[in-house]
């Protein structure tokens, strides 16, 4: 691990300056992801701002009856909230799919969407990554590609984006809030908050130098049965080959998104209109475009098979 | 005898000398780059009840703080990555990988080691429990696993769910499938999980 220094930091606005202004520094939080990265120094910041203090550890109701989650809420607190369990059981199944419990006594909210890609190559400081280094080419085109992406890729990428958490959040339209440098806020739509690769993999989310998660909201209940299925190589503590977020209403209406096929959480809203005639039915736009490699080909099925398993739970 | 004597090392003097190459060589290694200062920063925690002051490189992990400089080698470096679990301690009230956390974001904060749970004179029941039900063989995982089961049974009385929990809304109830998914970030190389599962059971009340 490369020398840094370290540093607590006082409010969002002053913490977002001082990384604006300072091309070396990153924020810690949870550390879970960041500390890994740089044991390996995949990850050399040469400075740590640490935003634990910042008191965005609260779960508040919104005045249009959605929830407020802030960025430093703590993945089991989140999945153990009461409201959370109640109305939006598919964002509490999929935190408790993912990671183990120690890391989910850590991980954050904001730190869980920012986490980096466990694709092998991005790993392997021995082999080319255009994340890691850009213009340097991607390893894994071409390589071991069975737990990597079959859709919106790119040339220069094939990465999947390995958090649960983000599926079920981009299948109950959250958005993501920030400050500034300046101070100024905004409010960013999960569906925009994660980028394809394109030509600059590196560039993974729309935070703009120094912008800081301060929460993620959530909108109003919308009901339906809520699930998270995730087929992995183990039965626990494993990352998705395929996950499926899912809230499927009486009618059959309702949303998906998946996880472990794409640089982002994948939804196509206009394949839900197919949802009431089956997986079958939805699968066909939901997976429109997908790139298969002979190794990863079988994530196109298990995807159809995993939104059907969901359907027939749904219908109970 | 004089060359069997220098010979006479134990193995953390070994590993200590090995490690001290490494730092003897890092300022070739860094030519490419330029040089690093390491940052000393002070931090105070409570391990085990006892209040401590360490000076320390801002790098150090609360896993290298435990071991290294306060000497508590009961927690274990496995992989140093998060995965194993060996390193897993209890940090107000909460199971955490010490390996992933640096010693310096720990200020003020209550640390529980396996030496704090109990020892040979006295036993926490865990420790008893893992000894009557032989849950190990090499006993590397273990401080971890039993670090980690302690956490997990009060996970489970403050009604935490977990992936298994067949119902989100309903009461957390204690069983083998619970036990087994809430311990999978434990692993155990010598495969004695179906014993640990008997004596964490034990101390659960339940049968395994």
């Amino acid at each position: 691990m490369r020398a840094f220094s370290y540093e607590r930091a006082k409010s969002p606005r002053e913490a977002a300056a001082a990384l604006a202004a300072d091309p070396a520094a990153r924020f810690i939080a949870g550390g879970t992801n960041l500390l890994d990265l740089m044991k390996l120094e995949i990850e050399t910041p040469a400075r740590l701002i640490d935003v634990n203090g910042l008191k965005l550890d609260e779960i508040t109701p919104t005045k249009d009856g959605g929830l407020r989650i802030g960025a430093l809420v703590r993945n089991t607190d989140l999945a153990a909230d009461k409201r959370v369990r109640k109305d939006y059981g598919v964002l509490s199944r999929a935190l408790l799919a993912g990671a183990s419990g120690q890391l989910r006594n850590k991980a954050t909210t904001a730190g869980n969407l920012l986490q980096r890609t466990r694709c092998p190559y991005f790993y392997d400081t021995n082999m080319p990554c255009n994340k890691r280094t850009p213009g340097a080419g991607c390893s894994a085109i071409g390589g071991f590609t069975r737990t990597l992406a079959v859709l919106g890729a790119s040339e220069a990428c094939i990465a999947t984006h390995p958090s649960d958490m983000a599926v079920a959040l981009r299948v109950l339209d959250a958005s993501v809030e920030t400050v500034g440098p300046d101070g100024a806020e905004r409010s960013i739509p999960i569906a925009d908050f994660h980028r394809l690769p394109g030509e600059t993999p590196h560039v993974e989310t729309a935070l703009a130098r120094g912008e800081l998660i301060t929460a993620v909201t959530l909108p109003r209940p919308i009901g339906g049965v809520h699930a998270y299925r995730k087929v992995r190589d183990r039965a626990s503590y494993a990352f998705a080959l395929v996950s499926v977020a899912s809230v499927i209403h009486k009618d059959g209406s309702g949303r998906v998104a998946l996880g472990g096929v794409a640089h982002k959480p994948w939804r196509v809203e206009a394949a839900e209109a197919a949802l009431p005639r089956g997986a079958k039915a939805v699968s066909e736009g939901l997976l429109a475009g997908a790139r298969t490699t002979s190794q990863n080909a079988f994530k196109l099925t298990l995807a159809e098979r995993a939104i059907g398993a969901a359907v027939t739970e749904a219908r109970g | 005898m004089a060359i069997l004597d220098d010979l006479q090392l134990s193995r953390r003097e070994v590993m200590a000398t090995g490690a001290a190459v490494g730092v003897a060589a890092a300022p070739g290694m860094a030519s490419a780059a330029p040089a690093e200062q390491p940052t000393l920063m002070k931090v105070s925690f409570t391990v085990n009840g006892q209040r401590q002051t360490l000076e320390l490189d801002t790098r150090t992990t609360l896993l290298d703080a435990l071991r290294e400089h306060l000497k508590l080698t009961g927690s274990k470096k496995g992989c140093d990555h998060g995965q194993c679990g060996a390193c897993t301690v209890i940090v107000d009230g909460r199971r955490i990988n010490s390996c992933l956390s640096l010693a310096v974001m720990h200020e003020g904060d209550e640390v529980t080691t396996i030496e704090g749970l109990g020892g040979p004179e006295k036993l926490h029941p865990l420790q008893a429990a893992f000894v009557k039900h032989d849950g190990y063989q090499c006993g590397y995982c273990t401080p971890g696993q039993i670090c980690s089961a302690k956490a997990v049974l009060e996970e489970i009385r403050a009604g935490v769910p977990s992936h298994v929990t067949a119902d989100l809304t309903a009461k957390v109830e204690f069983s083998q499938a619970e036990l087994r998914e809430r311990m999978s970030g434990n692993i155990c190389r010598c495969g004695a999980y179906s014993n640990i599962v008997e004596a964490v059971a034990e101390v659960a009340g339940a049968k395994a």
